[in-house]
């Protein structure tokens, strides 16, 4: 049965387009997806993710559970701030990316993608068992809103009561904070999925519509774009940010991925309690290792992620093929044209000989072979960072 | 709901055609409002050269947005005799006037194509 955001009928009524998306019937695009993208490039955007999953932990032993549930360490982050994680399973491939939130000392709210909510839902519920601790699925009842853009800032300042407009200047990113709107506390966090300063509003369901139109009339003087999941996927995209399904899965290890830093698997020096995934993830990032330092050492089957970039004007998409002058070495996961950059971008998993930056490949784009150039990632970042 | 014009035909591949496809008339074609609006900003337009042959129902060129890719089919047989370069140069045009200014090719059909559909049985394939 298709979801249905508490903001469909704004979005509806704003010329929306909306598609199904992981169960959730959500905006694509209201008018111009490369309008969309540019305002939260330069300006603002406003986005509903009231689809992300939202699950809270909490008791004296919600920071153990997670310790054990994911492969960061929830228990180091500190209350007010949260830090980009995943959740593994038993061999290493990744169920999901994640956010996890430290609300309090014994209270976390974690972020997962609309696709896996469910499945995360009960993994961490499974995981959490013997620990002395509640986990909540908050999915339903939670609306999510997001303002994006170098202007984000100066309209949240806006949004919210005058008593907490300093709170919200000097939220740091990668924290959050509750602050009141209209005398009504929620939840306000500075993160994002777009490559630009940010904030995100997490807040029940029948407070989204009146927080939405809020947004909007405070960010009209400043321009904010109302924005859909095309834009959001482009914006991620430049901003070398992986989507669940394309660069993630479980097929795949975090370090493969090129994400090892969020693994933290302890070492003598700082030991840290087993956590699901430990000893396959142990193995994982060994083996990476070896492969950047010797490439021709790894298996046929060996891949890593790679950017791509390439000069012509046809877009590498999901599922091409990549080549080097000895066959395919690779797949590509995600393409488009970059509205920013102004030519194709791409992200790939290739054998490890093949991902040195400035390395020549060609991709299969419809039964042609287009030339690209091995990047580093981020393809893009916001000045000033 | 996307615009449909009564005096176009139209192919399910989303393709437009102007008047009626006898043999030897020159017809004006393009990709129905409905596709550059499923598409989104279109970025990018690859058609056919003047004097190349065309087939009806095969892929003549795409097209592409940040979202997605789709192949152009031509709704005719016969030899391209013009291409739109402002559409090639400027695809946004597309999304602003798929009708107009937006149109791709025009061809000269080397035989009548009776497959075409009226703007009811097209509107009857989109709704």
């Amino acid at each position: 049965m298709t979801r249905h955001s508490p903001l469909e009928d704004r979005h509806s009524a704003l010329g929306a387009s909306l598609i199904e998306f992981a169960g959730w019937l959500m905006p694509v695009r209201y008018s111009s997806d490369l309008a969309e993208h540019v305002a939260v490039r330069t300006g603002a955007g406003l986005f509903d993710l009231s689809h992300m999953g939202e699950i809270v932990v909490t008791g004296p032993g919600a920071a153990d559970a997670l310790d054990f549930a994911l492969v960061g360490r929830a228990g180091i982050i500190e209350a007010g701030r949260a830090k980009y994680t995943m959740i593994c399973a038993e061999d290493g491939g990744v169920i999901d990316d994640l956010v996890a939130y430290r609300l309090g000392a014994d209270r976390f709210m974690i972020v997962a993608n609309a696709s896996n909510a469910d499945v995360v839902v009960g993994e961490i519920r499974q995981r959490c068992q013997g620990f002395e601790c509640e986990v909540l699925d908050e999915s339903a009842r939670t609306a999510l809103v997001a303002v994006q853009g170098p202007l984000a800032l100066k309209i949240v300042e806006a949004m919210v009561d005058p008593g907490d407009v300093s709170l919200v200047s000097s939220l740091r990113y990668y924290a959050s904070a509750t602050a009141s709107v209209d005398g009504k506390s929620l939840l306000i966090a500075r993160t994002g999925y777009t490559g630009e300063d940010g904030f995100e509003f997490f807040c029940p369901i029948d407070r989204a519509g009146h927080l939405w139109d809020l947004a909007l009339e405070k960010g009209a003087p400043m321009g904010i774009a109302v924005c859909g999941l095309a834009a959001r996927d482009t914006l991620r995209l430049e901003a070398g940010m992986p989507l669940y399904g394309h660069e993630l899965s479980l097929e795949r290890t975090p370090f493969e991925a090129g994400l090892g830093r969020v693994v933290r698997l302890g070492s003598p020096e700082k030991p840290r309690a087993e956590f699901v995934g430990q000893a396959a993830l142990g193995e994982a990032a060994a083996r990476r290792s070896a492969w950047n330092e010797d490439p021709e050492s790894a298996p046929e089957d060996a891949r890593v992620l790679i950017g791509l970039e390439g000069e012509g004007r046809r877009s590498a998409r999901e599922g091409y093929a990549v080549f080097a002058t000895e066959g395919a070495v690779g797949q590509v996961t995600s393409g488009a044209p970059s509205p920013t950059l102004g030519h194709p971008i791409a992200m790939a998993y290739v054998h490890p000989k093949y991902s040195a930056v400035g390395t020549h490949l060609k991709v299969d784009i419809r039964g042609r072979h287009e030339e690209m150039v091995v990047s580093a990632l981020p393809f893009y970042q916001r000045p000033n960072y | 709901m996307a615009n449909i014009p009564d005096e176009l035909r139209y192919t399910d591949e989303h393709e437009w055609v102007s008047g009626d496809v006898s043999a030897g008339a020159v017809v004006t074609i393009g990709i129905t409002e409905y596709a550059t609006a499923a598409l989104g900003d279109i970025v990018y337009v690859e058609a056919p050269a003047v004097g190349d042959t065309v087939k009806a129902g095969e892929v003549c060129g795409e097209l592409e947005s940040t979202k997605a890719v789709s192949e152009l089919y031509s709704p005719v047989t016969g030899v391209v005799t013009e291409v739109n370069q402002a559409v090639l140069d400027a695809p946004e045009i597309l999304n602003r006037d798929a009708y107009g200014d937006g149109w791709l090719l025009k061809i000269k059909a080397s035989a009548a194509n009776t497959k075409l559909l009226n703007a009811e049985q097209y509107a009857a394939i989109v709704d």
